[in-house]
């Protein structure tokens, strides 16, 4: 059984930068994980703690049962895909995909068997005898990729490896990574930049932030019911639009108020609200819930708004809006005529609105 | 190319692993200590600890074969007292001062015209660092060989020109003497000053000159506000390499002049040699010796400095 | 860029760079001039009227067989190779490895011990002959090719050292960490990964260290005393003059052969050298 188990996972850096602050994370066998968030947030430092290229300050981690706290990468049973692909420049490709067999002793047999295994895989069977200068980024990748296959470890582990890749290639890449995640079934971690990445690749995605972990879960409960402002305003394109609103009492019902909102609260959001009377909360609401009102919308919840800039991406239509003193932006259907300087009437769907504490962000 | 489906490939369960020892070449400072031990030892033994010897010759009277008893400073005093001692330190400040000029100079020069394209660039390139790299004894034997005052080749030069009437007696004269070593450090040193500075040259991107020249600067003014200043920091590493050698040079004074005439162009080394080899005073050599060490411990501060000022900035 | 006239490129460029590289080569033209010219026209005074300096009439090999038969210079040149190749390769293999060690490890006191290393070039050969002439000789190491080997490495390391260690840091560490990753200890990422990618510089380091070696001429001269141990620089000192008396013809010759396999070498890997001698300055 291959799951990796982290408790309570410390890095200091020179005893003062704490890089990454009690870590606990249970990732399960045959899992692909995706950690994610924005640079300097600690998601390499933990992968690198994994992979035992960085001492643990403090906490455990366990690959399977074993604790690898102390052991070397090489005693660890992972393989590890870098960002820059890191092969060998004065080897073959063959040579590359064997050298870890190499290293530990394998049969000669056995070797090119495994390397013509994973070659046939990754559709690379035909650059063995080349040397990584002379291939592309994208046959770059992929013997990186086959370096890794070939010694059967019980964890794979990714540090942004498409991040050098054109969009394009990209785009392709990560369907094939999906592919052969499918297809080979060994535990998987992956750190990442891009939120689209860690939604389309991830079983559970790990969230994080300065060092903390803001939410684990699987993508779409990260999209739907995030659990922190960051979660909610990191995932998702265009992001979350969120706006700083009073929470009052009228006519006996909640409103949500400031200078150019005056909606109602939402029922299912009520009762938590009741107990923010009074003061500030954060709103949020992801562009894709906003279209322009017909008729047949409750003013209760709708809104004016001013068109500043009309971005026409084909498949939808982004308005930037200036609301009261704030800012919004609506994706809406590419039939809708707008320009610069109109005045709309924007609906939001009440379900799917959030709320978030104004001081601590936490989701209420 | 994409993912094929011919069958999978999963991780075969492993035997139970016995937890591997705690491997000690794993840990950066066990390692880091071995590799480092053969140049550790090595240094130890051949340098730091002759260097504690020669500073307890140089407090005893010792001579080969006498072993000697403590004598304090009076090693330091005797040679300071001593007018060829005087002389020599003398003629290693001039010998050191003019050459390194020079040196820059026609060093400089050369790294100019060299950092231009032209055919033959590369050969060109490749043979005038020959002075540098053919031994120096044999090279210089060549110069005597030309200096010399009853078979010159430059007298004879000098006589076609009409410059001359008599035989100049290059090596035979102590000012003509110096001018002849120094004239030879020369002729070694700008292949090394050449070269260094011209890579040095080339990280600068011609872009800089040519906006400046476009800006209406002439080229000494380009040479001066935007080459000079770029170009200090190799500058700087390799004239204080380049003084460090030249202030402790031996082979080329004494191949050409042994150190004469009348001690004209002794340096610290030569004398030392003279001294502690020649008449077997061991203790005073080693005294010579070391006091060239002030000036270069000096000279290498200040390079440590600068280093550490351009790697901070 | 000279902008201008043709004339302009004469006299700012192409003038000037002749008369340097005339003056830079001429005497190794003089050497080998010398070096075959018979005896008769070589000892005629510069202000003889028969005086023909830049060319001879007779060329002869007297001078280089009095060289071989006279002296003992084969000796001297294979005594000389295989000191400069001994310690160029212990050289190489303590340089390479501190090289690796100080820029790729953290440890207490790297800092300081790079410092040490670059401050053994605060003392030159000239300042500890004096001190090691007495250890070599208490070590019974005098008048043995060992007295240099050994010691011919005090000033080769540093510079092999500061070289390689430029090298090596321009190598990524990814490599390394997928290595050690890949199942590679650490001393086998180094030796299976980051030297041979570091070759090109192991190279430069090894031309450098072997020019170096033979260009040495103090520890040679002091250390060494019988004439079957002498290095060429030595023995063409000591076995080709007589009292005051110089034999120029043989000389000449000596100096001329001495310096081809330092020249032979350097020209196979002139890149190398000159990558050898700008990366030690830059770096």
């Amino acid at each position: 059984m291959a799951q990796v188990v982290l408790s309570q996972i410390n890095k200091f850096y020179d005893g003062a930068v704490h890089a990454v602050k009690d870590v606990n994370l249970d990732i399960r066998d045959r899992e692909f994980m995706v950690f994610v968030g924005p640079s300097g947030c600690g998601k390499t430092t933990t992968l690198r703690m994994i992979a035992g290229l960085e001492e643990i300050s403090s906490g455990d981690i366990r690959i399977g049962t074993q604790r690898v706290n102390d052991l070397a990468p090489m005693d660890r049973d992972i393989a590890m895909v870098f960002q820059n692909y890191a092969l060998y420049p004065h080897m073959s490709v063959f040579d590359n995909m064997a050298f870890g067999l190499k290293m530990r002793k394998f049969e000669k047999d056995e070797i090119r068997k495994r390397v013509q295994d994973a070659a046939e895989i990754l559709g690379i069977q035909d650059l063995l005898k080349r040397k990584p200068r002379q291939l592309s980024g994208g046959q770059r990748q992929r013997v990186a990729l086959g370096r890794a296959i070939v010694r059967h470890p019980q964890v794979f582990l990714f540090d942004e490896p498409l991040s050098n890749l054109d969009a394009k290639l990209r785009v392709q890449m990560r369907v094939e990574l999906k592919k052969l995640h499918q297809r080979l079934g060994t535990t998987a971690i992956y750190v990442t930049h891009d939120q689209v990445e860690a939604m389309t690749l991830g079983d559970r995605v790990v969230v994080m932030k300065d060092g903390l972990v803001q939410q684990v879960g699987e993508p779409l409960e990260l999209y739907n019911a995030p659990a922190t402002r960051f979660v909610a305003g990191f995932i998702g394109s265009p992001a979350m639009n969120f706006a700083a609103v009073t929470v009052t009492e009228r006519d006996g019902g909640l409103r949500l108020v400031n200078e150019g909102l005056d909606i109602a609260a939402p029922p299912h959001a009520a009762d938590r609200l009741r107990a923010c009377l009074g003061r500030e909360v954060t709103l949020g609401i992801r562009p894709e819930d906003l279209r322009i009102a017909t008729a047949a919308d409750p003013a209760d919840f709708a809104f004016d708004a001013l068109v500043e800039v009309v971005e026409k991406l084909g498949s939808e239509i982004l308005l930037d809006l200036k609301v009261g003193r704030g800012a919004m932006v609506a994706a809406v259907e590419p039939t809708v005529r707008a320009v610069y300087g109109d005045r709309l009437r924007i609906a939001l769907n009440p379900d799917r609105l959030h709320f978030f504490d104004a001081q601590t962000d936490a989701t209420i | 190319m994409t993912v094929s489906t011919a069958g999978t490939i999963r991780a075969a369960p492993q035997a139970p692993r016995s937890v591997p020892r705690r491997r000690l070449l794993e840990d950066e400072r066990w390692l880091a200590f071995v590799l480092l031990v053969p140049t550790m030892v090595l240094l130890c033994l051949f340098i730091a600890y002759p260097f504690a010897r020669g500073i307890i010759l140089s407090v005893t009277d010792s001579r080969v074969g006498v072993p000697g008893t403590f004598v304090g400073a009076a090693n330091f005093e005797r040679i300071w007292n001593d007018g060829i001692f005087r002389q020599a330190v003398y003629n290693t400040f001039v010998y050191t001062g003019v050459t390194t000029v020079f040196k820059l100079g026609i060093g400089l020069w050369l790294a100019l015209l060299l950092n231009r394209h032209f055919k033959g660039k590369a050969i060109v390139r490749a043979f005038i660092l020959l002075p540098f790299i053919i031994p120096t004894v044999l090279s210089t034997f060549a110069w005597k060989w030309m200096f010399d005052p009853t078979f010159s080749v430059i007298n004879w030069g000098l006589f076609q020109l009409g410059l001359i009437k008599r035989s100049i007696n290059w090596l035979g004269d102590p000012d003509l003497a110096m001018f002849s070593i120094m004239v030879v450090n020369v002729w070694r040193g700008v292949p090394f000053f050449a070269i260094s500075l011209l890579a040095g040259l080339q990280t600068i991107s011609p872009e800089l000159n040519e906006a400046a020249a476009i800006d209406g600067a002439r080229p000494w003014q380009r040479f001066w506000h935007i080459t000079w200043p770029l170009l200090l920091p190799v500058t700087m590493v390799v004239v204080l390499f380049s003084i460090i050698q030249t202030f402790a040079d031996f082979q080329i004074v004494y191949v050409m002049t042994g150190g004469g005439p009348a001690n004209a162009t002794h340096l610290f080394a030569t004398y030392a040699y003279q001294i502690g080899v020649g008449t077997g005073l061991l203790s005073q050599g080693a005294a010579i010796s070391l006091a060239m060490f002030p000036i270069l411990f000096l000279v290498v501060i200040v390079q440590l400095l600068y280093i550490r000022r351009v790697e901070t900035r | 860029m000279i902008e201008g006239a043709a004339w302009r490129r004469w006299v700012y460029f192409r003038l000037p760079l002749g008369f340097l590289v005339l003056w830079l080569l001429f005497p190794f033209y003089w050497m080998l001039i010398t070096a075959v010219r018979p005896d008769g026209e070589l000892y005629r005074p510069w202000n003889a009227t028969n005086y023909t300096p830049f060319w001879t009439t007779n060329p002869t090999w007297a001078h280089v067989e009095y060289l071989f038969e006279e002296t003992i210079f084969g000796t001297w040149m294979w005594n000389t190779m295989v000191i400069a190749l001994a310690s160029t390769a212990i050289s190489l293999v303590c340089g390479v490895l501190a090289g690796y060690a100080l820029s790729r490890l953290k440890f207490p006191f790297a800092g300081s011990l790079g410092t040490g290393i670059f401050i053994t070039y605060l003392v030159p050969q000239t300042l500890l002959f004096i001190p090691l002439a007495e250890i070599i000789r208490n070590y019974r190491l005098g008048d043995t090719p060992w007295a240099l080997i050994l010691t011919y490495p005090t000033f080769l390391i540093p510079f092999c050292t500061w070289l390689m260690m430029g090298y090596f840091k321009a190598i990524p560490k990814e490599l390394e960490e997928c290595a050690r990753i890949d199942g590679a200890a650490r001393w086998q990422a180094m030796l299976y990964i980051v030297i041979p990618v570091a070759l090109p510089g192991i190279l430069s380091a090894g031309i450098f260290a072997f020019t170096l070696s033979w260009n040495e001429f103090i520890y040679a001269l002091v250390f060494l005393s019988s004439p079957e141990q002498k290095t060429v620089p030595v023995g063409v000192v000591s076995e080709l003059i007589r009292g005051d008396v110089f034999f120029w013809g043989p000389l000449m010759a000596g100096a001329l052969l001495g310096s081809i396999p330092v020249a032979i070498v350097y020209s196979f890997f002139v890149e190398h050298y000159v990558a050898g001698l700008t990366g030690s300055v830059k770096g």
